[in-house]
């Protein structure tokens, strides 16, 4: 059967549980290809085809003794390279972690193992997560399947480009001020951050603690739902999880579509958005109009201090989690340290690249003795009225349309010597982050050199299961994410 | 001591126990004088009143029951250590000789 790799989750699931295909076709197609486009690539770190196939015939044998674990028994999904798979390395795209090797599953691992999908690749990312290009990855970039002379987005751009590539049907990113969400719109694939703490950060390698998520790239928004509903729920082992219960997601994506009121924050339209995103995402709000949904104008006045909120305090947050690595109890150690002090000193320098030192550095600063309150504990403060804003939009309106990001994905090199242009790639993703909503970027067509673009979609606190019907009703007329590069 | 306008970036890697080149200091007191200036909007915000939010929604300490439960072997637990001996982690001499 051809091209089972770049058919949905939800369809591969159907042919599986009807027998039309086995769990082992379905990965040697996703390993063929892979093998086939992955030169071009660069997606992933490391992948593991015998073992791949291996797991593939345990799914064929459960599901032919009437055991199967589920809709997704047997979907190939890869990890970002820094979720914690036992007995896999993890490097984080950071050279400091190497040689380490995860100990322990991380709970949405455990889960997906639970669900029997069939966890195939290590994926590329820029350094412990800190950039928008995959550019800052300490082993290699990873290109635009649309366009290899252009960067994937980042910092989930291996994931991304692997699910735009026919890589594996669906993988798992993090997101801490848009790494899930601004590479799918910019490889032209669904990506979701759920809200603060709805899924387990137990064994995601720690950037900024008060920001990051765990969320699912799929190829549509069906998909997502799907992963959401494997990974999502509370977790002891994680004192910032959520408790609630988990409604089922799938089930509710096809309920009949309600009169939506949707906000344009009109703070998002202004300057600096590229005329031909700011065209794609009319034509979804007149969609959206088309169907009975409300569009109505909303402001959020603070939206222009959240560049500077953020990168004031995810640097923070960095500079005391990147302290672990030491290299004493695990990480690169130099072999020029003298003393102890200059272990962690030189370790450090050589094991980190240099966007992660520059951030810790600023992070350093903001922290230290005499800024803490100009900067730290303002930008809390800031963040405070960022939250407010949002949550009165949220009086008027069910959800919010934005774009995803200002531009399309741009070439390779073009803005890795400027950090600044770089952290504008994020302008409108930050805030969800800030604020702890969920935000989901759902494909919206192409520009004209055919490149990839994203909507936007900001839901209310821990109200997925509406934001993906939202998001469904679009995505399961238009479907842009079934469309496919040449490769 | 930091300077009021620029980062005195000696003192900054210091306190984050990072090497740098003579290349890395001069790059990225550039750069971070410049993303600080972007950021000079943050000062001219009116916060009085305002409570800082630490993490998006209210959170409390969170208690386990104090029970054994199954962990790491020593074997595990130091799998990933850079140098090892008799179960222990090595390190440089912290202790000065007297």
């Amino acid at each position: 059967m051809p091209e089972l790799y770049y058919k949905s989750a939800a369809d591969l699931s159907r042919l599986l549980a009807s027998g039309e295909i086995s769990a082992r076709e379905l990965i040697q197609s996703v390993i063929d290809r892979t093998q086939n486009v992955e030169e071009k690539v660069h997606a992933f770190l490391r992948f593991d085809p015998e073992a791949a196939l291996a797991k593939a015939a345990q799914c064929d044998e459960r599901r032919s003794a009437g055991k199967s674990l589920g809709p997704l028994d047997g979907i190939p999904v890869a990890l970002k390279d820094l979720i914690c798979e036992s007995g896999q390395g993890l490097t984080c795209g950071s050279r400091i972690l190497e040689k380490y090797v995860s100990p322990y599953d991380a709970t949405c691992v455990a889960k997906l193992k639970e669900n029997g999908t069939i966890l195939w690749g290590r994926m590329n990312m820029d350094e412990f997560a800190m950039g928008s290009s995959t550019e800052n990855s300490g082993y290699q970039n990873t290109a635009n399947p649309w366009d290899v002379s252009r960067i994937p987005g980042g910092s989930s751009g291996g994931s991304a480009a692997a699910v735009a590539a026919g890589e594996t049907i669906a993988a798992l990113g993090s997101d801490t001020g848009g790494s899930i969400r601004q590479p799918a719109s910019l490889c032209g694939v669904v990506g979701l951050k759920p809200s603060y703490g709805l899924v387990s950060r137990y064994g995601l390698a720690a950037f900024a603690s008060s920001l990051d998520q765990i969320g699912p790239i799929t190829r549509t928004v069906e998909d997502s739902a799907l992963l959401l509903q494997a990974i999502a729920g509370y977790d002891t082992l994680d004192s910032t999880s959520y408790q609630a219960d988990i409604p089922d997601y799938t089930a509710s994506l096809n309920s009949a579509p309600k009169p939506w009121k949707l906000g344009l924050p009109k703070e998002y339209f202004e300057e600096g958005l590229d005329p031909q995103i700011r065209q794609l995402v009319e034509k979804v709000i007149d969609f959206y109009k088309s169907e009975g949904c409300q569009i109505i104008e909303v402001s959020l006045p603070h939206t222009n201090l959240a560049l500077p909120v953020y990168y004031v305090l995810a640097p923070a947050e960095a500079s005391s989690n990147l302290a672990r690595y030491d290299g004493v109890r695990y990480s690169h150690r130099s072999k020029q340290a003298n003393d102890h002090v200059g272990l962690y000193f030189k370790s450090r320098g050589e094991g980190f690249g240099p966007e992660v030192k520059r951030r810790i550095i600023l992070g350093t600063y903001v922290l230290s003795s005499g800024y803490y309150d100009a900067y730290y504990l303002r930008a809390q403060k800031v963040r405070t009225l960022i939250r407010n804003d949002f949550l009165e939009a949220f009086k008027q309106v069910d959800a919010l349309i934005t774009p995803v990001s200002p531009t399309a994905a741009f070439k390779i090199g073009e803005r890795s010597g400027d950090p600044l242009s770089m952290y504008l790639s994020d302008i409108y993703t930050l805030s969800v982050n800030l604020a702890g909503l969920p935000g989901i970027s759902v494909p919206c067509g192409f520009n004209s050199d055919k490149m990839p673009v994203g909507v936007q979609l900001i839901g209310q606190p821990y109200r997925e299961a509406e934001l993906l019907s939202i998001a469904h009703l679009y995505d399961s007329v238009h479907r842009f994410g079934m469309e496919h590069p040449v490769l | 001591m930091p300077g009021k306008t620029e980062i005195d970036i000696d003192y900054v890697a210091d306190l984050a126990r990072i090497e740098l080149t003579e290349e890395e200091k001069e790059q990225f007191s550039a750069q971070l004088v410049e993303i600080l200036n972007h950021f000079k909007s943050l000062r001219e915000v009116d916060v009085s009143g305002i409570e800082p939010t630490a993490h998006p929604f209210p959170l409390y300490n969170v208690w386990g029951e104090d029970v054994v439960e199954p962990g790491f072997t020593t074997e595990e637990a130091l799998a990933n250590a850079p140098a090892q001996r008799e179960n222990q982690i090595v390190v440089p001499k912290i202790v000065e000789d007297a």
